[in-house]
């Protein structure tokens, strides 16, 4: 295969494999780029190499028991994951949710926002070639939240924490003071991160006016999430259908002009700012006490193989730290779910990756890549 | 200026390279693990264990199924224990755990009616032979109580409160209970939920 340039040498395009056991592709994940000298011209993602069955496992299994299940999709904010399963029942069978559960739940997403969007800086930083220190300052305060994950939910990664109208245990003693902590210092670590990484020329000339993502073309390739926002588009679940108790909390959606790398990256970094504003809100309003499940919850969850949901379909859905993340459910009125539908953020904003390569060098599709932010675990299910 | 920006992010490195070196205690350090523990959380789960009072014989669990059948993996396998004549006694006779398949989740815990499977923060389950299998049997699960009192003193108090609040509650009706009709052995006792 030969492409005539617009110089007189022929030459020759490089069919190159990356991964699927790569650094760069954050998981097990191939990108079959075609390359012209450093430049792409095609690129194939290549994925299903985590697949594991989780929609079809669902469907065989009662409600309760596809919970721990989700935790395992996209394993940095497991929070999420639950939070938006947990809101898909609770629509099909018409679950209440108490008050502090209410705020509960949202404490841990907006922690869970803070995790991984700290993580992707990192990480992001990593395929940059700043190798491993802004990591570790993000693992260094992801660590903290971990901490209280598991002082909480028992685990921390796989927390498990939601149940079906309400959270499945309540703070323990001190959990509040220890989460209060982390929220006042968070703002600090924000400013040292800035301070390491905004102004980094070599970070501004190799993220800027990189993999630009057109308005347009974000919006018909229905992306969501921060990756939406940087490329200009007001659009946040949270604001656009205020779930759980978000209408509560005073809060801006950060906006990118240019849909670029560095776009991408700085809406997420001024988002954890506007987390950690909800999450001081959250702290000043929880309900010192209260049930944490309601009573049609408990039922639902105190023998989940007899449990059973009307029959109908239910699409719950949340502003998870990537993107739309949501589950549709059909029930036939069994205790297993008929059909059980994921839609991954981290898949959905991925089709658009070889747009948005085309024209680039291949260094920068790895970053380009990395800006995405996708977790393979969600990606091939 | 150009080269300003990095020179800042530089001097961020080298304050936090500072702190750590004159305040150790300002950072996160390893830990040198297998000498120096992290301890866990209180509530920490693991892999399950199964309980009994007092002395082993007195295994609280009564075979009753419910946590092999609640198990999202399906790694628990109960067999109950029968008498000579054929009878199901309310008592395991294997109660195996794979702990290859078990992936933490705590719902057995949960969902159990007699308090009798909890999760464990035991995590060093690394075998030394390939051949070995992570299945674990009813000898290897059973630990008493008080271990329970140990690895989770809150969770202890508030669940041997409500069980001694269905204790008083149990026993001035068991008299009239005996003469009336016995459930039989193994017979699982209707739970709130299940009517419908």
């Amino acid at each position: 295969m030969t492409l005539q340039t617009n110089s007189s040498l022929q030459t020759e395009l490089l069919e190159v494999s990356i991964g699927p056991q790569h650094p760069s592709t954050h998981g097990v994940f191939r990108l079959n780029a075609v390359l012209d000298g450093e430049t792409v011209v095609k690129l194939k993602p290549v994925m299903g190499y985590l697949h594991r069955n989780h929609e079809q496992l669902a469907e065989n299994m009662p409600y309760l028991a596809s919970m721990p299940y989700t935790d395992r999709l996209d394993y940095l904010c497991s929070m999420t994951n639950n939070f938006a399963y947990a809101l898909a029942v609770e629509k099909l069978a018409g679950i209440d949710v108490p008050e502090r559960a209410q705020y509960l739940r949202v404490l841990m997403a907006e922690l869970t926002r803070l995790v991984n969007h700290s993580l992707l800086v990192g990480f992001l930083l990593n395929d940059l070639g700043a190798w491993f220190t802004p990591v570790f300052y993000a693992f260094r305060e992801r660590e903290k939240i971990l901490d209280f994950f598991e002082a909480v939910a028992g685990s921390r990664m796989m927390c498990n924490y939601f149940r079906f109208g309400g959270v499945k245990a309540d703070l323990p003693e001190g959990a509040l003071e220890q989460v209060k902590k982390i929220v006042q210092n968070y703002p600090r670590f924000l400013d040292e991160f800035e301070r390491l990484l905004a102004g980094n020329e070599i970070l501004r000339s190799r993220c800027q006016n990189t993999g630009i993502l057109p308005k347009d073309l974000a919006v018909n390739a229905s992306i969501t999430g921060p990756m939406l926002r940087a490329s200009g588009v007001n659009y946040d679940i949270r604001k656009a259908d205020a779930y759980s108790i978000y209408d509560r909390f005073d809060f801006k959606i950060p906006l990118g002009m240019v849909g670029d790398v560095y776009d991408r990256y700085y809406v997420r970094v001024l988002e954890m700012r506007e987390s950690v504003k909800i999450l001081e809100q959250v702290l000043k309003q929880i309900p010192g006490k209260g049930d944490i499940l309601s009573a049609k919850g408990l039922q639902a969850g105190r023998a989940p193989r007899m449990w059973k949901p009307p029959a109908g379909d239910a699409y719950g859905r949340i502003e998870s730290p990537k993107g739309e993340l949501g589950f549709y459910l059909v029930s036939d009125g069994s205790p297993k779910p008929y059909r059980y539908h994921v839609r991954p953020p981290s898949f959905v904003n991925l089709t658009i990756l070889e747009d948005m390569c085309l024209g680039q060098k291949i260094a920068d599709a790895v970053i380009i890549l990395g800006s995405v932010d996708i977790v393979l675990g969600e990606v091939d299910r | 200026m150009f080269g300003w920006g990095i020179f800042k992010g530089m001097l961020v490195t080298l304050w936090n390279f500072l702190l750590t070196y004159f305040y150790p205690k300002k950072g996160i350090f390893t830990v040198q693990y297998p000498e120096k523990k992290i301890p866990v959380a209180q509530r920490y789960r693991n892999f399950p264990f199964l309980v009994y009072d007092g002395t082993p014989h007195m295994i609280r669990c009564v075979a009753c199924k419910i946590c092999e059948a609640e198990c999202p993996p399906k790694c628990i396998y109960i067999v109950p224990e029968k008498d000579p004549e054929g009878k199901v006694l309310k008592k395991p006779a294997v109660f195996d755990i794979d702990y290859a398949i078990c992936m933490n989740c705590g719902i057995c815990e949960e969902v159990c009616p007699f308090d009798s499977i909890y999760m464990d923060h035991e995590y060093e389950l690394s075998k030394y032979q390939r051949t070995e299998d992570l299945m674990a049997h009813k000898e290897e699960l059973l630990k008493p109580w008080e271990h329970f009192a140990k690895i989770r003193p809150l969770d202890f108090e508030r669940i041997e409160a409500k069980r001694a609040a269905k204790n008083a509650k149990a026993k001035p009706a068991a008299p009239a209970e005996s003469s009336a009709q016995k459930p039989g052995p193994g017979l699982i006792p209707p739970r709130q939920g299940q009517e419908k």
